[in-house]
């Protein structure tokens, strides 16, 4: 790929009862394997997408959160979650998944690849994507 | 196309991936390989493992820079390059292989 774009992705649904969320993922999935510079945005009831211990067996639904975790192998090192939108549902970065990316460089240290950014934040790093994607 | 294991029929997508991962067994890479007239070696079975366990815990085929990056670092770097994949599935790791394992097509793969 001659030119690489910082594209956006952002997630504002909770992860089953729509498609929108395994959808997201698989999109992000295939932008990365494009080697694009690749951020994911987390807001309003998409910041459930990333609770830890999912248990899907009730709705007969593939549980599909085990696959952020291979976000880190396809390099997508940015994962921006919304503080509001944690807060007004009652939770924090401890209910989260630890997802993590492997530095190379640094012989395969783990590096966290969750940030928590306020709205203010938030509205400046859309501003600054160059392609985003609402899901 | 549906496939035929051990006596048993096995349902495919159209482009040759098994319609239901849950069906897999060993026998379903010897029948596709023998299609492929491949002969599977240790090196081919340790690849086709390596991928079962991948989507095992991240519920997804890699795609083929992934598989390499993922193959290098838990194999060595002697095998985690394409060459030495592609000398193994000549139609591409990620695709032949991963048919070969049950699973669907990498995501990420056009």
């Amino acid at each position: 790929m001659s030119e690489t774009k910082k594209f956006m992705y952002v997630n504002r649904k909770a992860p089953y009862g729509t498609i929108y969320a395994w959808e997201a993922l698989e999109v992000v999935l295939i932008g990365a394997a494009f080697e694009q510079d690749v951020s994911l945005a987390f807001v309003d009831d998409g910041v459930y997408q990333l609770i830890e211990d999912q248990d899907t067996s009730g709705l007969e639904m593939k549980n599909f959160s085990p696959t952020y975790s291979a976000l880190g192998d396809y390099d997508v090192k940015k994962i921006y979650v919304e503080k509001e939108s944690l807060e007004e549902r009652g939770l924090s970065i401890d209910d989260l998944q630890h997802l993590t990316w492997e530095d190379e460089d640094e012989d395969y240290a783990e590096k966290d690849s969750i940030q928590v950014v306020t709205r203010a934040e938030m509205a400046d790093l859309f501003a600054e994507s160059e392609v985003m994607f609402n899901f | 196309m549906p496939i035929e294991v051990n006596g048993k029929v096995l349902e495919t997508d159209e482009e040759g991936y098994l319609a239901d991962i849950t069906q897999w067994e060993p026998g379903v890479a010897e029948v596709m390989s023998k299609e492929d007239d491949l002969t599977l070696t240790a090196e081919h079975w340790e690849l086709i493992n390596f991928l079962r366990e991948y989507y095992e815990e991240y519920q997804i085929a890699p795609a083929v820079r992934v598989l390499t990056k993922a193959v290098g670092k838990t194999m060595g770097k002697d095998k985690g390059n394409s060459k030495y994949l592609y000398s193994l599935f000549p139609y591409g790791p990620g695709k032949q292989a991963c048919r070969y394992a049950g699973l669907p097509k990498p995501t990420g793969c056009v």
